[in-house]
């Protein structure tokens, strides 16, 4: 997937707002893989819609979204699986980790699905996060910013053309989230994928192209 | 698929799985039971005869008391024959002949003391005996002679007789092993000759020999009596047709069958069978229903689980296929254990059974097994196809 373009797009509940100002909403953006985006928001102006929309999972928009020229809204289970698993990661604000499994098993749910990443680069990973010593345990007893940590790596095992992150560091130290960013932006080129992260404030640290206001 | 299943067993309620187990294993026991025991029961009540086709009737004259004691005649007379097959429902008809000399047999198995009796021999046109040409045929003068039994006879011999004298039991297949001899005495005349049994009907009650013999024994034993047939076999287009009974009635012939008698008990079993198998079904149904109810409270209960696999790339396939592993594991399990206690059903009735009717033949478990594995099938695709539908609501958002 080379391209996600918003035409007039605008989620349905703002149907009855005229005053909407964004870089977004109405308009026509275009995200191309290979470069690195950043849309801030404040609160409640549509972000986690935004996401939902583009993982397909959410369909009250009005207006058009199109993956490389396809309208989405035409898009079938099987189209939106294939997606999922090989073209778009999204890592969620609400993170939706399994609390009965272990960090180590959530990133494997993942990872059996795609047989993407060796298991040594997976531990690579939970060891440069800082969260090596949590691979055996439950997710539901980590901190959020731990928890944070592990959905990243989970949103690392698969191929894609976009990584999709709604406020992945709202909960880690500077440190963590400079761990975070380098990871994230290493894994992006070696794809050559398109980043597009979203803010409420606290943002990572990347090289961003084109900055939105949402 | 571990960590799948590890996720997606939360929540299972053994206790609901247990429910729906006990009763879909009786509602799948009583319908295969239902349908096995009318398989090995009809066939007792509707047994074609091997050699007389159910188009033949055997008639008499009522024998009334009156009758007897004013010394009435209960024999058919030629033009009575012509009468009858002048009837639009009559195809042909012909006159039993009689034995006109005196017999008597001897049965034994394996060199056993003999079952003895007097009898009697009739015979009919061969070709309304349905039997194999070459093996129902007599050559003048020779000393084994083809024969015809009543079943009643076997009954006789295996209950009365051997039974009591602690003899080996015949059955349908070894008619081979019944050594039988045929005494004729008369006019001064005592031969022997051996009786070759082809087989047994349960529509003749007479013992039947090719007419060949007959002619010429008659011939031979008794040549100057002369044979009034009392029994009349004639073959009709439809047996079922009024016109038979109106003619019958009318006439005051009887009719030997006990057909009717069957017909009866066909249909009060094929009824009670009917319900049993419905309260199978029913039962089926309910415990379909308490298995679906417990489905969609563990898909309501993993909902969020369910969602986010989904969301992470799993197809709705893949996320459904767990719990339908699991409906069909538990329904095979069902099955096979329904299946177990069939058979030990079965063989218990069975033995009851072929105390009662030592011809019965064993049709096999065949139809209860595929009336099980129809319902098993029935019951697992539509399993499938609520868990699927179930996953596609997540999908879709709708609950």
């Amino acid at each position: 997937m080379e391209r996600i373009e918003l035409k007039n797009a605008l989620p349905k509940v703002f149907l009855q707002h005229s005053d909407i100002c964004s870089d977004v909403w109405r308009k026509e953006v275009t995200l191309e893989r290979g470069h690195v985006y950043l849309v801030e928001a404040m609160s409640g102006t549509g972000k986690s819609s935004l996401c939902s929309y583009i993982l397909g999972y959410r369909h009250d928009y009005d207006g058009h979204i199109f993956f490389d020229g396809t309208d989405i809204a035409g898009l079938k289970v099987k189209d939106w699986v294939e997606i999922r698993k090989a073209h778009i990661s999204h890592l969620f604000q609400e993170l939706r980790l399994f609390p009965e499994l272990t960090a180590w098993e959530n990133v494997q749910v993942k990872n059996h699905l795609t047989h993407f990443k060796p298991d040594g680069r997976i531990r690579e990973w939970f060891d440069a996060l800082g969260i090596a010593d949590k691979l055996d345990a439950k997710v539901g007893r980590m901190s959020f910013g731990q928890q944070q940590r592990v959905a990243l790596i989970r949103a690392l095992v698969q191929p894609f053309d976009f990584l999709l992150a709604d406020e992945p560091i709202s909960h880690l130290d500077d440190v963590n989230a400079r761990i975070m960013a380098d990871i994230i932006m290493e894994e992006a080129k070696a794809r050559g994928a398109g980043v597009v992260i979203t803010s409420i404030g606290k943002r990572i640290d990347l090289p961003y192209e084109k900055i939105f206001k949402l | 698929m571990n960590l799948i299943w590890k996720l997606l067993k939360q929540h299972i309620s053994p206790l609901q799985l247990a429910g729906f187990f006990f009763a879909n294993l009786l509602g799948m026991w009583i319908v295969m039971l239902g349908v096995q025991f009318y398989k090995d029961v009809i066939p007792l009540f509707t047994e074609d005869d091997a050699f007389l086709n159910n188009n033949f009737l055997v008639i008499s004259k009522h024998i009334t008391s009156v009758g007897t004691v004013a010394g009435r005649s209960n024999t058919f007379s030629g033009s009575e024959l012509d009468d009858l097959r002048r009837q639009p429902f009559c195809r042909r008809a012909a006159a039993f002949i009689s034995s006109q000399y005196k017999v008597a047999a001897a049965m034994s198995v394996n060199g056993a003391a003999p079952l003895q009796s007097e009898m009697f021999f009739e015979a009919v046109p061969d070709s309304f005996v349905d039997a194999d040409a070459t093996a129902w045929k007599y050559e003048e003068g020779e000393m084994e002679v083809p024969v015809i039994m009543p079943r009643s006879y076997l009954a006789l011999y295996n209950f009365g007789f051997a039974q009591s004298r602690g003899l080996p039991k015949v059955s349908d297949g070894l008619v081979g092993l019944i050594d039988m001899n045929i005494f004729i005495h008369s006019q001064g005349m005592h031969d022997r000759y051996h009786g070759k049994i082809l087989g047994f009907s349960s529509r003749l009650n007479t013992i039947l020999v090719p007419q060949s013999f007959m002619d010429w024994s008659n011939e031979k034993y008794e040549p100057n009596k002369e044979d009034e047939p009392s029994r009349l076999i004639i073959e009709v287009k439809n047996p079922t047709d009024d016109a038979i009974a109106q003619y019958m009635q009318q006439k005051g012939y009887d009719v030997e069958d006990n057909k009717l008698d069957a017909g009866r008990a066909t249909y009060f079993l094929k009824i009670i069978i009917s319900i049993v198998l419905l309260v199978g079904l029913l039962v089926s149904v309910l415990s379909f229903y308490i298995l679906m109810l417990s489905v969609y409270l563990l898909v309501q209960k993993n909902t969020t689980k369910l969602e986010t696999l989904l969301l992470v790339g799993y197809s709705p396939a893949r996320v459904s296929a767990p719990y339908q592993w699991l409906t069909i594991l538990i329904n095979t399990a069902v099955f096979l254990l329904a299946f177990c206690l069939l058979l030990l059903c079965r063989n218990y009735y069975m033995d009851m059974i072929v105390l009662v009717f030592p011809q019965m033949k064993d049709g096999g478990v065949a139809a209860a097994l595929f009336t099980g594995f129809g319902i098993l099938v029935v019951v697992s695709l539509l399993n499938t196809w609520a868990i699927r539908s179930k996953v596609m609501n997540i999908w879709n958002r709708k609950d």
